[in-house]
């Protein structure tokens, strides 16, 4: 375990505004598991939706802010399998930071892979007594490779659930649909209103059909989405960022 | 009509816009097992990648090496530079055979060109034997997708369509009782057909032969009973060798509809005696999109549909939100290609989930091309025009930022993008959604309190 | 400019990095090729028969349009092969050889030498193929080593009977062509 690494955490601004307690579970976390983990105060957000809605040319100031605020440190670790995957495929090129760039990319990792890939967690001590359904969001999934595709002829893989298991008492529930779109996809959910809301219900009818609790995943924007449609259905779900559920479950 | 608007429209009918949902995604399921039965099934899918790499760097090569192959085997061999031109090609070939009426087998490129309304313009009429593809052409519809014609459409509709256009018993939805009133119509059509066209899914330049795969067997029956054969066949339809025919057959029919093969794959290689084939090679566009350095491998394409059954936008608002020859992920990357300004909101439908070019059979990295389309519409839009990025003001992330945020550092983030998207008067976000509450501290706040 | 011209002159002047056609490699099979193409034509709708079962299907259903032309199966023919194909629309019953078999998918290969007229597998009512046990081979890679440079005006790969699934999906055998396809593997 890299324990005299500097690790900066990365908290994507909507996660900031809006689910602080996912910041602080993300945090608490890697400091219980030995890492020395600091929050550098002048970050900003990584450019996203403005590059998804076609205006990656104008996040040239964003991307160089995000990389003289983060280079400096040996990791960078987020709470996001989105930001994390715009940070390495989608940020703009800056002239004359190639290099800077190429570096970030090798050290920016999304919370689920850091754990399993770098700190190379395996024996978690916690107690989680609930049936879990785990929302794949497809930045993570199929953009950081996160998990195996259902598409792709690939041996089953999952860092989400290698880490849920190791959790006592933690069912992972199997969906009819293991990796389908929740339907966020950033403005898609305003510019595609419809069929957006409509993703969203068809993965909370799979998720709820098989029983489930509480529903996890890597990612609180798709959570965020599946979270509003299911309240304003009041159907019986509680919501976590696997950050939250494996900080309770390891204190 | 704008993707959204006519997305929403299709939803209105819930229980039929679920079964759309649903049988498309057993169609990928049967995709999905059958590919699991293949140990070498990625590897498949990096070799047709790089074979089709290797076309579209060769292209021009290809096609003359094609071209002298296939005249040397008595093939006539013209080329289109446009639709326009391949129309006009096809009907002269009728005219001078003086042939009124042709049948049809199923060609997404004469669909491309509007064959159909040239031709019965001019006075031929036009027979669809692919039984959805009829199905469609008696109501005057396009295919809605391009291996499942007529898949937008319910038992009841083709029960009452065939008892207006042949005569069935009125009520009877049976479809096997259906497909053979079209069998006995359609073998009227094919017995006294003098030309038959069909599209091409192969053409091979080692040997001038083109390969056309179909389930039911229409393209022979046309093709064999005919005496004219007009092959029409996009320029990047070109593999180079036939041991190519090993890769894309493995996966064509696999990724398509889930099966090992199609039942009849028809290798075309000369016509037979007293008989003439003839091939149209069309670009309409084609050049144009391989110039295109970031959108060139769309042309990879073998026209599988395995992205329109996987897209969870397409299996929820239809092939015809899309307004598109092509629909679903493919088309949406092909389109802008032809009319940026007319597609403008086609590389928006899609949340960019990466499934499309996952169970893409040649690699096609569809929903990244999606993103760089995205990014060449708003340049071509420019930032004050009421277009799309208008749309984009009522985003996720206006919504929440404009009503919900004061921090600075938002601010700072967003004043990049012009006002008009980042404020918007409509909260679209919560006609069928919550907002998160808001917390009483940011992180950043509740860090600087507990952490330094 | 003729459109050959122009489309040339337009694609060469477009500058792409060559790319490398790769060898393709041969991918072992794991089955064996007999018990897999049984049951990849059964999986294609069609059904692997015994020559006995041929003439059973044929007495009980009392077909008198038969046109044979495979190996061995002569005494089965009440037609010969007509000029002209229009003439085989009323053909119940159409025995081909084929000259190998995929037991991957079930794919048998024909040629014009096989089919005498190119309709014939398509336009009859029901179809035959009588296929060598010994031709089989396991995947398309395979077949396509074994067509090899084979020059035939017309070739075919037939994997089941006409099939469609385009109302509702629901899968409908005998479209246009052929309502049943029937192998008879012989071990001669």
């Amino acid at each position: 375990m890299p324990l005299n690494k500097k690790i900066a955490l990365f908290i994507p601004c909507y996660v900031d505004q809006f689910y602080p307690n996912v910041g602080i579970a993300t945090l608490e976390l890697l400091e219980k598991l030995g890492c020395q983990v600091s929050y550098p105060m002048g970050q900003t957000c990584c450019g996203q939706p403005m590059a998804n809605a076609g205006y990656e040319r104008d996040t040239f100031g964003t991307t160089k802010h995000f990389l003289r605020t983060f280079l400096v440190y040996d990791y960078i670790v987020a709470p996001s399998g989105s930001c994390v995957l715009h940070i390495k495929d989608h940020a703009p090129s800056i002239p004359g930071m190639e290099r800077e760039q190429e570096s970030l990319r090798q050290k920016i990792f999304e919370l689920t892979e850091f754990l399993t890939d770098v700190l190379k967690v395996e024996n978690l001590k916690g107690y989680f007594p609930h049936k879990v359904g785990f929302h794949a969001s497809c930045h993570g999934h199929r953009g950081l490779r996160l998990g195996s595709s259902s598409e792709r002829n690939e041996p089953f893989y999952s860092k989400g659930k290698q880490l849920l298991e190791q959790l006592d008492g933690l069912e992972w529930v199997e969906l009819t649909r293991t990796d389908e779109c929740c339907g966020f996809g950033g403005t898609f959910a305003v510019t595609e209103e419809a069929l957006s809301v409509q993703m969203g219900k068809d993965r909370l009818e799979d998720h709820l059909t098989h029983g489930i609790e509480i529903l996890t995943g890597g990612d609180m924007s798709c959570i965020m989405h599946l979270e509003g449609i299911a309240k304003r259905n009041q159907q019986p779900l509680k919501f976590m960022h696997i950050a939250e559920i494996l900080n309770q479950a390891i204190s | 009509m704008s993707h959204p608007s006519k997305a929403s429209e299709f939803l209105q009918d819930a229980a039929k816009a679920k079964w759309h949902d649903e049988t498309l995604w057993f169609v990928r399921d049967k995709r999905d097992n059958i590919s699991k039965t293949i140990p070498e099934w990625e590897e498949l899918r990096e070799l047709a990648s790089q074979i089709k790499d290797n076309v579209l760097a060769n292209l021009e090569t290809y096609l003359v090496e094609f071209e002298k192959n296939a005249k040397a085997n008595n093939i006539h061999v013209h080329w289109a530079k446009d639709a326009e031109e391949h129309n006009q090609m096809v009907l002269s070939i009728l005219n001078e055979h003086r042939c009124k009426a042709i049948v049809k087998s199923k060609s997404i490129l004469t669909e491309e060109c509007h064959l159909n309304p040239f031709l019965e313009e001019n006075g031929v009429e036009v027979v669809d034997t692919d039984l959805g593809e009829r199905i469609v052409q008696f109501l005057n519809q396009p295919p809605s997708h391009i291996v499942l014609p007529a898949i937008h459409l319910k038992k009841r509709d083709i029960s009452e369509l065939f008892h207006e256009k042949l005569q069935t018993e009125k009520g009877n939805e049976d479809p096997a009782y259906l497909t053979h009133a079209a069998r006995l119509h359609l073998r009227e059509k094919f017995l006294g057909a003098k030309v038959a066209i069909t599209g091409v899914n192969f053409g091979v330049a080692e040997t001038g032969e083109f390969v056309v795969c179909t389930n039911e067997g229409n393209a022979d029956m046309g093709v064999h009973l005919a005496d004219i054969h007009i092959a029409c066949m996009g320029v990047e339809k070109i593999i180079p060798r036939r041991k190519d025919l090993g890769v894309f057959l493995r996966l064509l029919a696999r990724s398509a509809t889930g099966q090992p093969i199609t039942n009849y794959n028809s290798h075309f290689r000369s016509p037979a005696p007293g008989k003439e084939i003839h091939i149209v090679l069309v670009d309409n566009g084609r050049t144009d999109q391989l110039a295109r350095e970031k959108f060139k491998n769309s042309l990879k394409c073998i026209r599988c549909g395995a992205c329109m059954n996987t897209c969870p936008i397409y299996r929820r608002s239809g092939g015809y939100s899309y307004g598109s020859v092509v629909p679903g992920p493919i088309g949406s990357i092909l389109s802008p290609g032809l009319d940026v300004k007319k597609y403008s909101t086609l590389p928006f439908a899609s949340t960019l989930c990466g499934s499309c070019t996952d169970v893409c059979p040649v690699k096609i990295n569809i929903h990244e091309q999606l993103y760089e389309w995205r990014q060449e519409i708003t340049k071509a839009q420019g930032t004050n025009t009421k277009s799309i990025s208008m749309k984009i003001a009522n985003g996720i992330f206006a919504v929440p930022f404009a009503y919900k945020i004061s921090g600075a550092m938002m601010r700072g983030a967003l004043k990049i993008l012009p006002d008009s998207i980042t404020y918007s008067g409509l909260n679209t976000w919560g006609k069928q959604r919550d907002l998160p509450e808001t917390p009483k501290e940011t992180f950043k706040d509740w860090y600087k309190k507990n952490r330094t | 400019m003729s459109s050959r011209e122009n489309i040339l002159t337009k694609i060469k002047a477009i500058p792409r990095e060559n790319s490398l056609l790769p060898e393709i490699p041969s991918f072992e099979f794991p089955m064996d090729h007999k018990a897999a193409f049984i049951l990849s034509i059964q999986a294609n709708k069609g059904e692997v028969i015994a020559e006995s079962e041929l003439k059973d299907f044929i007495a009980i259903n009392r077909f008198e349009k038969i046109l044979n032309l495979a190996k061995g199966m002569e005494s089965l023919s009440t037609q010969p092969l007509p000029s002209d194909a229009h003439e085989l629309n009323e053909l119940e019953v159409a025995i081909i050889q084929g000259q190998f078999g995929v037991a991957e998918n079930g794919a048998i290969w024909l040629t014009d030498e096989n089919l005498g007229l190119r309709a014939l597998p398509f336009i009859t009512e029901h179809l035959v193929i009588v296929l060598e046990e010994k031709s089989l081979v396991s995947n398309m890679h395979e077949a396509y080593q074994r067509i090899g440079a084979q020059h035939s005006g017309f070739g075919l790969f037939i994997a089941g009977p006409s099939k469609t699934a385009d109302i509702e999906q629901s899968l409908v055998i005998g479209a246009h062509g052929a309502k049943s396809l029937k192998v008879v593997l012989t071990n001669l």
